[in-house]
């Protein structure tokens, strides 16, 4: 038999409706496996007592007949989701020991799914970073390596632990969120699939916020149609969060083997940026071959403002960060520094509290909206947004969807681009835009570079159109046949 | 360089960060670089158009003005650093 953390969500979930193996068995294998790659650093906190007691009463809802969608299937959850009374901390100092008395909405429908919890999961401290290495616990280790080499790479960013630990079998799927790219980007650099769904899907409420008006929470999943599975259960209108969409969650599942015939897909030539790497340029061409045999029509179309969306983001993310994170002031939870005044306790607690690219991000974003600056900075960027965003109206009169690469590079070695924010940025270039304009986009994996690591293509799509995602990645996820895997390295 | 010393001062103040005066010129230094790769913006015509403020184009949905959770007082303070007869301690505020 193969071994249980092999599985796909899936094929588990046919497992277990089958009888073949329980919950708690399924459970218990992830928990060992969790146990046996602490090296890769996905999991910040391991909760397997929680797993195996969820797991149990999974099993006995599952013999009373009352199974939910997810029943009995063990994920992992990134720390920037609030969850009752465990340990929710967005990998920074400044939440020390929190324990959120509240459930956030997101893992609450999953729980409310039948759904097991293994553990908290690494990222960058409160969403910000693209390699993972901000996190208070440390970078996350990516399983993949160069062939023939022992550097340590990163799995990308924010949402590096969730994953490696779907990369890794050390979990059947993990929750994320997505401000800039931090779903899609880890996705690509681990060979695994993702999809930041429309602005307003998925309820923000209980999720640690970094940018109110960009995040947005999604699956990283094995297959295209586990993560369809998983966001039919995390999405949901949720009257707590204001901008949560009160419409209809499809059954995303059953898009993912409908054919794609007619379809009208747009490349946009901005995409092809000066010094992409060439296998990255043929593997997007490829994309595009194995869509026309499907019988889509592959239409050039141009966003002209493509390169104006990382500097706007750059401004607008750190403003609204620098508001969101004003809560974090010492007095009502998480770390509270010693200091005569409370002016002293405050600016202590926040100096020793965050990490050097969250003080970076808070002091851009508190530069760009005080006085004098708003107009030439914030109102400015907004504006771009605006021209961003029609950019996209534009090509969606023409196309149905929009195929891209993910990232402009495969993972990098870990302490690599650490010195240079702007570089560092740079690797959100294909996936921010989507943020700006609220679109869905998904990310999949397609091939491998000439050193051997994954690469991913992504779909952008029309709002609230993630069933034509479904059905295009799932096409191209057959076409790509994808069935490489790490070579097993961190196991203890 | 668009950010001097002086500002980021002045800014960490805004923010409520203690930087020490070492790592002023250094962080302006960070500041500025990003700003000038932020520059580009200008050459993006924006005449005539409305700043986006949110990527869904959707009234802010209103709700009836009534308590709907509340009297909770020990889950709220469970997290406090330091906490004392259903009250957060604070620094003294007043003199």
């Amino acid at each position: 038999m193969t071994s249980l953390t092999a599985l796909t969500l899936k094929s588990a979930l046919t497992g277990l409706a089958k009888g073949d193996f329980t919950s708690l068995e399924l459970t218990q294998a992830h928990v060992e496996a969790i146990e046996g790659a602490r090296s890769l650093n996905a999991y910040v906190l391991e909760t397997p007592d929680k797993a195996l007691a969820m797991a149990k009463a999974a099993d006995e809802r599952r013999r009373g007949g009352s199974a939910g969608p997810l029943e009995g299937v063990p994920l992992g959850i990134k720390d920037l989701f609030c969850t009752e009374g465990v340990r929710t901390t967005a990998c920074s100092n400044i939440l020390a020991e929190f324990a959120p008395p509240y459930e956030s909405a997101v893992t609450a429908n999953l729980w409310r799914d039948g759904a097991v919890m293994l553990g908290k999961l690494n990222m960058d401290e409160f969403a910000m970073g693209s390699s993972n290495e901000t996190s208070r616990f440390g970078p996350v280790n990516n399983p993949w390596r160069i062939e023939g080499s022992n550097q340590f790479l990163t799995p990308g960013g924010s949402s590096g632990g969730s994953a490696v630990a779907v990369a890794a079998d050390l979990c059947l799927g993990a929750t994320a969120t997505d401000t800039g790219g931090s779903i899609r980007q880890p996705a690509a650099f681990t060979g695994t699939v993702g999809i930041k769904p429309t602005y307003g899907r998925c309820s923000r409420w209980g999720v640690v916020a970094f940018a109110s008006s960009l995040d947005q929470a999604g699956p990283i999943a094995k297959t295209v149609e586990d993560a369809a599975i998983l966001l039919t259960s995390m999405a949901g209108h949720d009257p707590r969060d204001s901008t949560s969409l009160d419409v209809a969650v499809p059954d995303f599942a059953s898009f993912v083997a409908k054919g794609v015939r007619g379809l009208r897909i747009g490349v946009p030539k901005e995409y092809n940026v000066p010094g992409m790497p060439a296998e990255i340029e043929a593997l997007w061409a490829q994309g595009v071959e194995w869509l026309k045999a499907e019988g889509c029509e592959i239409i050039e179309v141009s966003l002209p403002h493509t390169r104006y969306a990382l500097p706007a983001y750059y401004i607008i993310a750190p403003a609204e960060a620098s508001s969101n994170l004003a809560r974090y002031d010492g007095m009502r939870f998480g770390l509270r520094a010693d200091g005569a005044s409370l002016t002293e306790v405050y600016e202590g607690t926040r100096a020793t509290g965050f990490g050097e690219e969250v003080k970076r991000r808070i002091l851009m974003g508190t530069y760009v909206l005080s006085a004098g600056y708003y107009d030439a900075y914030y109102l400015k960027a907004q504006k771009v947004r605006r021209r961003i965003a029609e950019d996209f109206t534009a090509a969606f009169e023409r196309v149905d969807a929009l195929l891209t690469p993910t990232a402009p590079s495969a993972a990098f070695g870990l302490g690599e681009r650490r010195d240079d924010p702007v570089t560092m940025y740079l690797n959100d270039v294909f996936t921010v835009t989507a943020n700006l304009a609220g679109l869905p986009a998904l990310s999949l994996p397609a091939g491998l570079d000439p050193q051997g690591l994954p690469l991913g293509l992504q779909l952008i799509g029309k709002p609230l159109d993630e069933g034509t995602l479904f059905s295009l990645a799932g096409t191209l996820e057959r076409a790509a046949d994808f069935k490489a895997r790490p070579k097993v390295w961190w196991r203890s | 360089m668009a950010i001097d010393a002086a500002t980021v001062r002045k800014v960490a103040k805004l923010a409520r960060i203690r930087e020490d005066e070492a790592r002023l010129e250094p962080l302006a230094k960070e500041l500025s670089a990003i700003l000038d790769w932020i520059e580009q913006l200008n050459e993006v015509d924006v005449e005539g158009v409305e700043p986006m403020t949110s990527a869904v184009a959707a009234a802010l949905p209103l709700r009836e003005d009534k308590v709907t959770e509340g009297g909770d007082a020990g889950r709220v303070l469970a997290n406090a650093p330091r906490a004392k007869d259903g009250f957060f301690v604070v620094p003294k505020v007043v003199e």
